[in-house]
């Protein structure tokens, strides 16, 4: 205690400069706005760059928690989203003419089923009994004709698509009537043959393939180009190749036609048919 | 004695009403700024306790503070001041060799110590003033460039008002 006591008398110079020194810094770091404002921010950007190390080692450790957080928001998300409703609105217009009396209205549908690389290929649509489809209608696309609608339910309604080994669809080319068939040699979903064009008929690559309006299409709508035409030996009908206008893998949007007077067209021909 | 604390408390006066009324308004585009008012702690005769040179070395830069808005700026620099001041006397002068308690004045102890002896204190002075002033590292340069004018500023003026002031004390 008395050596300690002679150390600091003997160097009470350095002691008195340590506390008037520590006194005056208080005093300037208390009153001066600038002083203290630089003490404060240089502090705190210390012990910020110190909290922002640990945590970035801390959030390593909650990183299991974080994802099955984040899992759970997002399957909340999927329920809320729009293509989780069945959506139950149809757009319909009609306009009452009485000079030329329509023949087709169109339902849109929303293809939700699909497929392409079957043997015999089936859509299906968004689209059914409640929105007024029945069996036996037409269905196009925006770029041609898609298929045939086969069994209708409540909601849905499941299409026979061109490919399709027992879909047949009457063409035209060139105003020559045949059948359009898909399936038999290949399985190609973009590749489909036209029948019984009489080989006599000039057709070559490149001619537009359209539907007849014999059936329940109406006359006009696009089917594909012929991409190749050919005799069979001893046959008397050409053997033409139409690459389809429709691609059935992207399809997303469909219109189901509905003939108006196919009902009475029916009736007209029953007689005529074999019993 | 009597006398000593009568001459020092008038030139503490004097000088202070010298430094915040006429200096306060005078200095080279703030680079070089007098502060003449440490005059009065270099002045302190050298028998002075240190405790009591602290002390008075501190209230004396309070005492200008007060008027510079600066609270602690200056009684910082004073306090440092006033560490080599007796650091410096110890290294240079006997304090043995003087009985009648002489002040370390341009007078008593010759130009050529007296300008050193200012130079350094002043310096120190300086530099820490404008340091804490400045209170960053980064503009060094810029607090080196102001103490060095600064204090050759100073030092003009006190050897100015030795000659002027205290030279009789000579004869």
């Amino acid at each position: 205690m008395r050596n300690l006591w002679i150390f600091i008398s003997k160097y009470n110079a350095f002691f008195f400069l340590i506390i008037f020194l520590l006194i005056s810094l208080i005093l300037l770091v208390n009153n001066n706005s600038y002083q203290r404002a630089s003490v404060w921010n240089s502090s705190h950007q210390l012990i910020g760059e110190a909290y922002e190390r640990v945590n970035a080692f801390t959030s390593y450790l909650s990183l299991g928690r974080t994802n099955d957080s984040l899992a759970a928001e997002n399957a909340r998300l999927n329920n809320q989203l729009k293509t989780s409703f069945f959506d139950d609105s149809v757009e319909q217009h009609s306009v009452n003419d009485t000079l030329t009396q329509q023949q087709y209205s169109y339902i849109v549908a929303k293809v939700v089923n699909n497929s392409v690389h079957q043997k015999n290929n089936y859509i299906t649509i968004n689209r059914g009994l409640k929105h007024g489809i029945k069996k036996g209608w037409g269905v196009i696309s925006a770029k041609g004709v898609v298929g045939i609608v086969l069994n209708v339910s409540e909601h849905f309604a499941t299409i026979q698509s061109v490919l399709h080994s027992d879909t047949r669809i009457s063409a035209s080319v060139n105003g020559n009537i045949g059948s359009l068939v898909w399936g038999e040699d290949s399985s190609d979903p973009r590749l489909a043959i036209l029948r019984d064009i009489p080989n006599h008929v000039i057709v070559k690559k490149g001619n537009r393939v359209v539907t007849s309006g014999y059936s329940l299409f109406p006359s006009g709508i696009e089917i594909g180009r012929v991409t190749r035409t050919g005799l069979k030996g001893g046959d008397s009908f050409l053997d033409i190749e139409i690459y389809l206008s429709t691609d059935f893998s992207k399809l997303q949007y469909v219109y189901v036609i509905n003939n108006l007077l196919a009902q009475e067209q029916k009736e007209l021909e029953a007689p005529n048919k074999p019993q | 004695m009597g006398r000593v604390i009568l001459i020092n408390t008038f030139r503490f006066i004097l000088l202070i009403c010298l430094q915040v009324f006429l200096l306060k308004n005078i200095g080279y585009y703030n680079l070089a700024i007098p502060f003449l008012y440490i005059l009065f702690i270099l002045l302190l005769p050298f028998k002075i306790p240190n405790g009591l040179l602290f002390l008075l070395s501190f209230l004396t830069g309070l005492t200008v503070d007060v008027f510079y808005d600066t609270l602690g700026l200056n009684a910082a620099a004073c306090t440092v001041l006033a560490f080599v001041r007796i650091v410096f006397i110890s290294v240079t002068v006997q304090r043995e060799g003087f009985d009648n308690e002489p002040d370390p004045s341009l007078g008593i102890m010759g130009l050529r110590w007296f300008i050193f002896y200012a130079i350094i204190l002043t310096f120190f002075h300086h530099l820490v003033l404008f340091s804490f002033e400045t209170f960053r590292f980064t503009e060094f340069g810029y607090i080196l460039i102001r103490s060095i004018l600064s204090s050759l500023f100073t030092v003009l003026l006190m050897i100015l008002a030795e000659f002027m002031f205290f030279r009789k004390k000579v004869r």
